[in-house]
């Protein structure tokens, strides 16, 4: 099992997840839009840019096409 | 030894490089995913799909090519970019708990439990039925399944399957026991639930929904091959309007692996498999008339629907507009950065617009990656 944080929160997820998938396990809203909705994924391959995260510190990370790593710090908006 | 590179690690990409090293060339394949397989198999390849994982081939995957400039030197370069989600705006499109069909499906193979969710899956075609059974097989409640096709449509597919007694069995087995309901279509989804025509509000903790797929021609028009209907012009040899360039794929599983596999081999031994293709390209053929998509669902964004996700442009801002062009320069439609590539195939089924061309980078990048842009 792979431990991370998502917005702090401690989590452990199975290898193989996605960064997305792991999100999506703690809540269903990943960024704001330029207006200020909550959006989540919506692809899920790479393609509209929904599941932007700041991973380990660098923002607008398209979660769904990276995994989970050890000690991975993930935080959304 | 020729060199070939063969972009696109799905169906038709592994069929390629495969076909294209036993013929002794040196093939270099690159995805983009963390894994090979493409959308369908997405890392878990079928075993009789294995053989194509030849040795020989130089796998590199994470890697995105947006512009010519990346492209390692080669002689003859495969393009097997697949296919994305059609996504049709309607009021709550937006909604979090609002996923393409495909896309839940991703979301679940790269490990998101879905055990005991209510799910509705709407939409279009017959990926719709793969998701809603793959979804069910993980312990998800299939609520109902929406396909926007007319019943006797759908009916005519159904009984024309007989000629292919495989295809019959696989449709029989996924859709077993499924609430499949055709004409019917998402009117608006609302926080836990989604309007149906014909069947009311149902609450729900997702809708999966996709109106079918469209083809991923970016790379291929930046590299200079023609595109028309929204499809690479291709020869019988899969050979784009630039010679060295062949495009393979973005059809059903069967096509694509042929035309990967055309591809790969090249002009003289692909000419065997002519024949098989040609039986698949009818068959995609009559999948597309059947689930062809009814004029109403234009009708579906409101003036205030969000259209470009991107930049929340509403519907309303795209009408003074005759084009894509003029749409984007006055309202940013289509300039964020998906690059117009959920907007575009929208407006053009709203508008009738032809998707706007593309420049590079196809994908905005870290100003790092643009600083070694050569061309
Ligand atoms: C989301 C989704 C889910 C699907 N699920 C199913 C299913 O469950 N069952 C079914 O029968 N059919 C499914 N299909 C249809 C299926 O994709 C096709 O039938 C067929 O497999 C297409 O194969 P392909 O090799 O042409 O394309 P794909 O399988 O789409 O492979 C294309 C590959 O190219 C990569 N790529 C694209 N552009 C670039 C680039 N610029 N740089 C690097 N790599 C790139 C992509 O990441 C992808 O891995 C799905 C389609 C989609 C879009
Ligand atoms: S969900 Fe679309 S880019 Fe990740």
């Amino acid at each position: 099992m792979i431990p991370l944080t998502v917005n702090g929160q401690p989590l452990t997820v199975p290898p193989g997840t996605t960064v997305a998938a792991a999100v999506m396990r703690v809540q269903p809203a990943f960024r704001r839009s330029v207006t200020g909705e909550s959006r989540g994924p919506l692809c899920g391959m790479g393609i509209c840019m929904e599941c932007r995260v700041t991973l380990n510190g660098h923002p607008h990370e398209r979660s769904c096409q990276l995994l989970c790593a050890p000690g991975m710090e993930i935080t959304t908006p | 030894m020729t060199r070939t590179l063969v972009i696109g690690g799905g169906p038709a990409g592994l069929a390629a490089a495969w076909a294209a090293a036993q013929s002794g060339q040196a093939v270099t394949l690159l995805d983009d995913n963390p894994a090979l397989g493409g959308q369908i198999w997405r890392g878990q390849i079928p075993a009789r799909y294995r053989r194509f994982l030849d040795p020989r081939i130089t796998v590199q995957t994470g890697v995105q090519i947006h512009s010519a400039s990346q492209l390692p030197p080669a002689d003859r370069i495969i393009l097997a970019t697949g296919t994305r989600e059609l996504f049709l705006p309607f009021p709550g499109w937006t909604l979090p708990h609002v996923l393409g069909a495909g896309g839940l499906q991703a979301l679940v193979k790269g490990g998101l439990p879905i055990a005991g969710k209510r799910i509705v899956v709407a939409g279009s075609g017959p990926l719709l039925l793969a998701v809603a059974a793959y979804l069910r097989r993980r312990g998800a409640k299939i609520l109902l399944v929406a396909e926007q096709a007319p019943y006797p449509r759908i009916a005519a597919f159904t009984r024309g399957l007989w000629r292919h007694p495989a295809k019959l069995l696989e449709a029989a087995q996924l859709g077993f026991g499924l609430r499949y309901r055709p004409d019917s279509w998402p009117l608006r989804a609302d926080p836990g639930s989604v309007t149906l025509q014909g069947h009311g509000v149902i609450p729900c903790d997702y809708l999966a929904c996709g109106f079918g797929l469209v083809v991923n021609t970016e790379l291929a028009e930046l590299l200079g091959c023609r595109v028309e209907n929204e499809r690479v012009l291709t020869d019988p040899d899969q050979r784009t309007t630039v010679p060295h360039i062949f495009f393979a794929g973005a059809g059903s599983v069967d096509r694509s692996l042929l035309e990967g596999q055309i591809a790969g081999f090249g002009p003289e031994r692909g000419r065997a498999l002519h024949a098989a293709r040609a039986a698949a390209v009818a068959f995609d053929r009559r999948i597309d008339e059947t689930f062809a998509l009814r004029p109403e669902l234009s009708s579906l964004t409101t003036p205030d629907t969000i259209v470009c996700r991107c930049e929340d442009v509403p519907f309303r801002a795209i009408w003074p507009h005759r084009d894509w062009r003029s749409a984007k320069l006055q309202t940013r439609c289509g300039m964020g950065p998906c690059q117009g590539r959920i907007c575009g195939p929208a407006l053009a089924h709203l508008c009738g617009w032809p998707a706007a061309s593309v420049r590079p980078p196809l994908f905005p990048t870290r100003l790092e990656n643009l600083l070694d842009l050569r061309d």
